[in-house]
């Protein structure tokens, strides 16, 4: 270093200190700039999303400020604070979504929500983030690859929370908060054969599970996906709008706060889990293909850190958020498009609403933690 | 933590099943993604076209832009229908999700009757799914202020501005004017779906219908934007629709309501006619009925009411009433037996009050018989026989005229044929021959009905416009024009179309006329009531009908007969005798006799000539 700095000597300066501001405050440069252009992106779409209420923005921009301190705060706790944390963490989780039955709140027929007086919150969002830290503090400690016993109990800890949440009713978020926890067991490394093994048992299952589990209105979902046109005006119309909406966009798309899909209503929940409709409408697939690779920035840099985390916990973890976060943008982005059913995940960092942004930029928070550990280590 | 954590090689061994797996995680990750790439690239790029027309055929609908009806408008201007606006409520049924659960909330904000909910189900037959159809008319202000509050609720409900038919002067000009009403089914199935797009209006009846196809004008077309709620944001571009040619009447809304109200509450009719072009200056059915009731669909008690009516409103007198024209026959069978030789004006007929055929015992009854229980003089002439009306004269000229040559004397006048008036519903009339008897009885003339159709009585019956016709001809001397309603349509002149005139030579109309002259100013004319202070000069004619057949020895008593079996009394009269500008006919139907009808051809004429109604 000393060496370089004689012929260049702000160079050396000006990396020491932006480096060290970055390490100083436990941020991850390289994944901050893509979350602050989608989230500056967003902000754009949503403008238009919301046929130009600055409210609607000015909102948005409040639940952004006040993720992106939870991140920042969440930056700071070193990962093995998380690890000690994380059974206590889950155990809270566990005890609230099973209070949820007993003293929750109904929202839209099912009841969700915990009512803490002065806000109300789900904690299936709680969850989301406790499910992985679990798993990998279990794995953490009886490391890997894991022992069938270890397996069957990461197993437990998985489907308990999953099954809580699936008798709210909510089929979705079950799903998405037992796969943050499936992707730690995956990472893992567990064999093959259980993966195929579980596949098999999967398939096998969809038929029982069609004909005993699922609810009619979550049928209804699947049909809909798979034959949108038979019911133009009842559930086909959601999906049939926002292909016609993202179809109609083309290569340039219709031009910023120009989309007729949208802007004339067509277009239900545009500001919201069907807010790419929007995006894809007025910006085209210019647009979309551009949002899918900042997406992937945020993913590699995820898997990156999980690459080069300095302890297995911290790998095991970042992974975990990293897959997790991609779950939600492939599940939104391909239920709009109607290759997937219909269930009620906001595209993240994008779609209007404070508590998924949170909860997401909570995760890069950890992300950072991890990542900045490493960079302090290595020092 | 040493113990489950034991070696170094361990986390270089989790290291490496960790970066396995990740760099697994990844390419799935990016599968994932090329899949999403692809499926937008699909949507986007290879069925771009697809979708766009979906999303514009979503957004922009195709309206049809009604044209406004033309207007209706008296000699003086003055409207006679107009369009006046209102709103109505629609349903978008394509937006609906629950129609049943929609019509329950708007039926708890605003009155929808069954009657409303039928007939949209009639129209929304045949409507496409993107087009409002009407459910409720004419929505009251309160009615619009509830919906406006409501309307976040309500998606797919339409309000529209339209205009609807209104007729200002009520019932004074039903049966002239006619009017429009909701296109009914029947209706629908014949007419031209395109060209009454948007259009819930169709003249039904009177001049509306008549000049239904200028009236009603040309549609245009828009194309707008509409959200989802098909709401309308923006007119995109548009062909204008050609509004209704607007018509302009020859009558005189002054005169009409003076001869209606000189008619009073006598059931009858008057006719008006300008001997100069057959133009219709006056056209009035007592009793009438409010237009307007009909526009927006007649209720069941309003319509059963005017139908069960034994007035029968709904009957136009004028054109579609037939009655035996009784003596006003006599000034054109006059100028027939001058015209055929078989009288002149010098020949005298001895008048003992009654008359029988040769070889007969019957005798037949001259009217003046039964006040006089004598004729009208010892002999009587042609002039005299018309001014006082003498039977006994008519009876001797119909039986050396004959049945036959009497038909086609009176043919020409206008008699036995629509007059062709450019106003629905006309009746033709019968006139009798010996032909026509065997056609439509099956039975030979026999020779007592010539005496009756002499006087106007037995088989004939006329309306009271052709009577006002046959009167243009005579007040002409022989020239007549097809009675017309419409001066002008637009700017194009309609009307004053000539018919076949009647021949006859000067001498001969001037001997008829002489008579119709003494009418009313001849001391002994049967009209001489209405000479008091006349400063013109009128030539009329009184008739007299029975509506049944008294008796050859039973006395006509108006008092003791019921007031439907009465006499009907006629009027025909023209003004001033030199140069005709008015004709009338008045019909007072049960009126007893002529004297309830020609006050009323006196108090119109004199509006017409004094009252400053004339006009260019």
């Amino acid at each position: 270093m000393a060496d370089y700095a004689h012929y260049l000597p702000d160079a050396e300066r000006d990396l020491r200190s932006r480096s060290s501001l970055a390490q100083l405050l436990h941020i991850d440069v390289f994944l901050l700039l893509p979350l602050l252009v989608l989230m500056l992106g967003g902000l754009v779409v949503l403008y238009s999303a919301s046929d130009e209420s600055w409210t609607t923005v000015i909102r948005q921009l409040r639940n952004m400020a006040v993720a992106l301190v939870g991140m920042a705060i969440a930056a700071q706790i070193k990962p093995e604070t998380y690890c000690r944390w994380a059974p206590a963490l889950y155990l809270v989780g566990l005890v609230l979504l099973a209070a949820v039955p007993v003293v929750g709140v109904k929202a839209m027929g099912a009841q969700r929500w915990l009512s803490l007086g002065f806000v109300r919150f789900q904690p299936s969002e709680l969850m989301k983030l406790a499910m992985p830290l679990m798993v990998a503090w279990w794995f953490a400690r009886e490391g890997i690859p894991p022992r069938p016993m270890s397996l069957a109990v990461a197993l437990l800890l998985v489907l308990l929370p999953a099954a809580l949440i699936v008798i709210q009713p909510d089929l979705g978020t079950s799903l998405l908060v037992a796969a943050s926890g499936l992707f730690v067991v995956f990472m893992a490394g567990i064999s093959g054969w259980y993966i195929a093994a579980a596949v098999l048992m999967l398939v096998a299952s969809l038929w029982p599970a069609w004909m005993f589990m699922l609810k009619d209105y979550q049928k209804q979902r699947v049909l809909t996906l798979l034959d949108p046109e038979a019911d133009k005006l009842g559930a086909g119309w959601n999906i049939i709008q926002s292909k016609t909406a993202i179809g109609s966009g083309g290569w340039t798309g219709k031009g910023w706060l120009a989309g007729t899909q949208s802007h004339l209503d067509f277009l239900p929940e545009s500001q919201t889990d069907f807010i790419i409709a929007v995006l894809a409408e007025e910006f085209g697939l210019r647009g979309v293909l551009t949002l899918l690779l900042i997406y992937l920035l945020i993913i590699g840099r995820g898997l990156w850190i999980s690459l080069t985390a300095q302890t297995l916990y911290g790998r095991l973890l970042a992974s975990a958020i990293t897959l997790t976060f991609f779950v939600y943008v492939f599940v939104n982005i391909g239920m709009v498009a109607g290759i997937l059913p219909v269930v009620g995940v906001p595209l993240p960092l994008i779609s209007f609403g404070g508590t998924s942004m949170v909860t997401l930029l909570l995760g890069f928070g950890v992300l950072m933690a991890i990542s900045t550990e490493r960079r302090i280590i290595t020092r | 933590m040493a113990s489950r954590r034991p070696a170094l090689s361990d986390t270089g061994r989790e290291s490496a099943i960790n970066s396995g797996r990740v760099i697994v995680a990844g390419a799935l990750v990016l599968l994932a993604f090329v899949t999403l790439g692809w499926r937008y690239y699909s949507l986007q790029i290879v069925d771009y076209q697809q979708f766009l027309v979906q999303s514009e055929r979503n957004r922009v609908r195709l309206e049809a832009v009604p044209p406004k009806r033309g207007l209706i408008y008296d000699r003086k201007g003055r409207l006679l229908a107009s369009n006046e606006p209102s709103h109505r409520l629609s349903i978008v049924l394509e937006r609906v999700d629950d129609l049943d659960e929609l019509l329950a909330q708007l039926k708890a904000l605003v009155v929808i009757s069954e009657d409303d909910i039928r007939r949209f189900e009639q129209r929304r037959r045949r409507r496409r799914p993107y087009d409002p159809v009407p459910l409720k008319l004419q929505l009251s202000d309160e009615d619009m202020a509830v919906l406006a509050v409501n309307r976040h609720q309500l998606t797919g409900i339409a309000i529209e501005a339209q205009l609807t038919r209104h007729y200002p002067y009520g019932d004074l000009l039903s049966h002239v004017v006619g009017y429009v009403g909701r296109i009914n089914e029947r209706e629908a199935a014949t007419l031209d779906e395109a060209a009454y797009q948007g259009t819930l209006h169709i003249g039904k009846i009177g001049l509306e219908k008549r000049y239904e196809a200028l009236l009603h004008g040309t549609v245009g077309y828009q194309n707008v934007e509409t959200n989802a709620h098909g709401r309308i944001l923006r007119v995109l571009d548009q062909q204008p629709p050609t509004d209704g040619a607007n018509l302009y009447l020859y009558l005189d809304v002054d005169l009409q309501r003076v001869a209606a109200e000189a008619l009073g509450d006598q059931r009858g009719a008057v006719v008006a006619l300008d001997p100069k072009n057959g133009g219709v200056l006056a056209l009035v059915s007592n009793p009438s009925f409010d237009a307007n009731l009909f526009v927006n669909g007649i209720s069941r008690r309003d319509y059963n009411a005017l139908r069960n009516n034994p007035d029968t409103p709904l009957l136009n007198r004028a054109v579609q009433g037939r009655y035996p024209p009784g003596s006003t026959v006599k000034p054109m069978l006059g100028l027939a037996g001058l015209e055929m030789g078989l009288v002149t004006a010098e020949t005298m007929i001895p008048d003992p009050g009654w008359y029988s055929l040769p070889g007969d015992s019957r005798r037949y009854r001259d009217w003046i018989l039964r006040i006089r229980g004598t004729g009208h003089a010892d002999e009587v002439n042609l002039q005299m026989a018309i001014a006082q009306s003498c039977d006994v004269y008519y009876y001797d000229l119909a039986r050396e005229m004959g049945i036959d040559r009497m038909a086609d004397a009176l043919a020409p006048f206008g008699f036995g044929a629509p007059t062709g008036i450019d106003i629905t519903s006309e009746k033709a009339g019968i006139l009798p021959s010996s032909e026509w008897k065997q056609r439509a009885m099956g039975q030979p003339w026999y020779p007592g009905e010539t005496l009756s159709a002499g006087i106007g009585q037995g088989y004939m019956l006329a309306t009271p416009l052709q009577l006002a016709q046959a009167t243009v001809a005579l007040a002409n001397r022989g020239e007549s024009f097809t009675p017309s309603v419409v001066r002008r349509i637009g700017n194009k002149q309609v009307g004053g179309l000539p018919r076949e005139p009647v021949a006859a030579s000067e001498d001969h109309w001037a001997t008829v006329i002489a008579g119709m002259v003494d009418v009313v100013h001849n001391r002994r004319g049967t009209a001489h009531a209405i000479a008091g202070g006349l400063n013109y000069t009128i030539a009329g004619k009184t008739g007299t009908s029975q509506v049944i057949g008294i008796a050859q020895d039973e006395e006509y008593d108006e008092d003791t007969i019921a007031e439907r079996h009465r006499n009907h009394g006629w009027f025909i009269a023209f003004a001033p005798v030199d140069a005709p500008s008015i004709v009338v006919a008045v019909l007072a139907e049960n009126g007893g006799g002529s004297s309830a009808a020609y006050p009323v051809a006196r108090q119109v004429i004199d509006q017409w000539l004094l009252a400053g109604a004339v006009d260019g």
